[in-house]
């Protein structure tokens, strides 16, 4: 008998439940600081609520394309990031709001990027799928996917090549890893030594197929390939902002001191479809599971629960800090709202640095062909 | 003035760009143990060493991706092609996150990469082996493609190119790697967008750019001694930047314009001359522009077959004898 087709369904293999209070304690994670602690939590709360505006803006028809939105997948980019040093940076595919409030950017020019205004972190060249600031190690917010991730040998490449002691953290989709650029990436991160992790945010699903219809071997997980490139690997349980923390240092550290790549895979959950467009995501995933991942596994109310038990903070307190999110994301709404967007000579610009460098410039000739 | 070869040239450029610029890195696959495939990195590992001269292994998507994300952080990679058709494995890299990274990034990133290899039929290496991507290339914007015809031009475009902070991308010639010619040996450029007439003439132009240019110098000379038509051949010598005014002064100059190259016809680059042609110097031309390209189909493996595919002098001469 030939296999043509892949299994239609199943359900999704269920994280194993977090025990934040036990994974406090953990090496990376013992000696932070009430501070650090509930700034975490900050960070998490404002990525939310700033996808929750952003969807609202969406249907309000403010937003045009694509909307990938980060909303239960929190933890991953707050406590990666929270794990930053100087030298460290972070490249990641199209669901990238979320990596880029991490890294320092404001709710203002991420917002304003949606609404396609100039004031956008991208003066609205870019999009919902294309934010950067290199001024906070952030490459970006890339497209097509798997087509960062030779990037981010590339940006760990860099660092080697000039001798800086640092890591490049990539970011990728599960969808991503049956991309060839992805394994290319992987054997030359390897055989190079490049101080690179890749980490993949396993949200179950590559836009509405399932890890099982789309890869081979679901049950081991897919970081297990890394075993193909002779390369470090982990499997993490995204609910739990600790264990993130401490298996990502252990690979940033193995990346920073000893010039190695890792590949770590984080079981998370998104909880809206692939992106806003995506009207099937009640049909490739049930309800009951989706209802689940919200109720039991989800990582912002794991993480409060942990505060609220550790009394490092009490009901006021994380109201607070909720209504100082939503304020923010409103008043990035309004900024977005009230921003110019660029004017028409604008789409010339930004092409060739040597276009908008004119008193630098060695080329002759014409670089646009518009007439 | 010393005559080098057109695969001295390139190497003597990258020479002389390794000593100026630590961050300048040459990266591809046999480009350093097995001292270049077509030999243009010869000797560049043992005179540089393994950091500065890197063997890839045969992934151009990986390694070319990954030069692109070293540039952003200021390397300058330069990364060999063995071929130009292989880029096709690569093209995700190459056209979206090389030319648009700047863009998408309002600015705020810089992409200084070259890459460079052959692009060029005629050899017998079949429909796979024989892609002229220039005309795709300068169909992106954000990126630069430059075609140098001679070793002069393949030494002072490729340190332009290494010097760029845009993407450039450099096609070459494994027919003319070995082709001689006078290049000076200290530090000049030739600048992007800077073409060249190659011969002065009056009665038509020429106009080509890569191993066409000297499929126009031969038609140029037999129209001279057996035709008495006196033909003036431009070189373009880069596509995007181009050089419109020399190719407009030209045919202002001559009133009738031959198109040629290795290109397909369909959306080639000489469509976009004919264009500017009957755009800027319409009033001024005696007969419509004509062009000559490969014969349209993929490249033929059959040895004689392959050369009539490709622009031939002797089918210049014709065409031209059509118009003047």
């Amino acid at each position: 008998m030939t296999k043509t087709t892949a299994p239609k369904k199943s359900a999704r293999p269920k994280p194993t439940k977090a025990n934040l209070a036990k994974e406090a304690k953990t090496p990376a994670n013992a000696k932070l600081t009430a501070e650090e602690l509930i700034g975490f939590y900050r960070e998490m709360v404002r990525i939310r609520r700033f996808e929750e505006r952003s969807l609202r803006a969406y249907q309000q028809g403010k937003i045009a394309g694509f909307l990938h939105l980060y909303i239960g997948q929190e933890s991953i980019a707050v406590g990666c990031v929270s794990l930053m040093e100087e030298n460290d940076h972070v490249i990641t595919a199209y669901r990238d709001h979320g990596h880029a409030l991490a890294v320092g950017m404001s709710m203002d020019e991420c917002m304003a990027e949606l609404f396609g205004k100039a004031t956008g972190c991208s003066k609205g060249k870019g999009g919902s799928m294309h934010y950067f600031d290199p001024s906070k190690n952030y490459w970006g917010g890339h497209g097509i996917v798997a087509g960062q991730t030779p990037l981010g040998a590339g940006l760990a490449y860099g660092l080697k090549y000039q001798e800086k002691k640092g890591c490049a953290l990539c970011f990728l989709g599960d969808g991503a890893v049956n991309q060839g650029a992805f394994h290319e990436s992987l054997n030359i991160a390897s055989l190079w030594d490049l101080p690179v992790v890749y980490i993949i945010e396993n949200n179950g699903y590559s836009m509405g197929t399932s890890q099982e219809r789309s890869s081979v071997h679901p049950e081991a997980g897919i970081a297990v390939r890394a075993d193909g490139y002779n390369m470090n690997w982990a499997k993490i349980n995204g609910e739990s902002l600790f264990d993130i923390r401490e298996g990502v240092k252990k690979a940033m550290d193995l990346a920073r001191d000893e010039s190695k790549p890792s590949l770590l895979e984080i079981h998370t959950y998104r909880y809206q479809g692939h992106s806003i467009a995506d009207a099937n995501h009640k049909k490739y995933r049930s309800k009951e599971e989706i209802d689940d991942y919200r109720k039991n596994h989800d990582p912002i109310i794991l993480y409060r629960d942990y505060l609220l038990e550790s009394k490092l903070l009490d009901d006021d307190g994380i109201k607070e800090i909720d209504l100082a999110a939503k304020e923010e994301a409103e008043k990035s709404a309004a900024f977005a709202e009230q921003s110019e967007f660029p004017i028409e000579e604008d789409i010339l610009k930004d092409v060739y640095w040597e276009e908008d460098n004119p008193d630098q410039k060695q080329s002759e000739g014409r670089i646009f062909f518009n007439d | 003035m010393p005559e080098i070869s057109y695969r001295q040239a390139l190497k003597n450029a990258m020479i002389e760009e390794l000593n100026r610029d630590e961050n300048v890195v040459i990266i591809g696959e046999e480009v350093a143990e097995y001292n270049g495939a077509y030999k243009v990195t010869e000797g560049l590992l043992k005179q540089f060493g393994p950091k500065r001269i890197v063997d890839a292994p045969i992934s151009e998507a990986g390694f070319i991706g990954m030069g692109i994300g070293a540039s952003m952080l200021g390397i300058r990679p330069v990364m060999e092609l063995m071929f130009w058709s292989f880029a096709y494995v690569a093209w995700d890299q190459i056209i979206n996150n090389a030319a648009s990274v700047r863009y998408m990034s309002g600015g705020k990133i810089n992409v200084p990469i070259v890459i460079r290899g052959p692009a060029n039929g005629g050899t017998g290496v079949g429909a796979t082996h024989s892609h002229t991507p220039e005309n795709f290339i300068a169909n992106t914007p954000g990126l630069k493609v430059v075609c140098p015809s001679n070793p002069y031009d393949a030494k002072g475009l490729m340190k332009s190119a290494i010097r760029d902070n845009d993407p450039v991308y450099v096609m070459e010639s494994t027919i003319m790697y070995n082709d001689v010619g006078e290049v000076p040996d200290e530090d000049y450029t030739v600048p992007l967008g800077k073409a060249k007439v190659t011969r002065e003439g009056t009665d038509l132009s020429l106009i080509a750019h890569g191993p066409s240019v000297l499929v126009c110098l031969e038609a140029a000379e037999i129209l001279k001694t057996e035709h008495d038509i006196d033909a003036e051949v431009v070189d373009l010598r880069s596509i995007r930047p181009l050089d419109e005014e020399t190719i407009v002064n030209s045919v202002k100059k001559t009133s009738r314009a031959v198109l040629v190259e290795e290109n397909k016809p369909f959306c080639g680059v000489d469509a976009q001359i004919a264009y500017l042609i009957q755009n800027q110097a319409f009033d001024y031309l005696d007969a419509p522009v004509q062009r000559i390209s490969a014969i349209d189909a993929p490249a033929i493996y059959s040895p004689p077959l392959e050369k009539i595919q490709l622009p031939k002098a002797n089918v210049v001469v014709k065409k031209v004898l059509e118009i003047c």
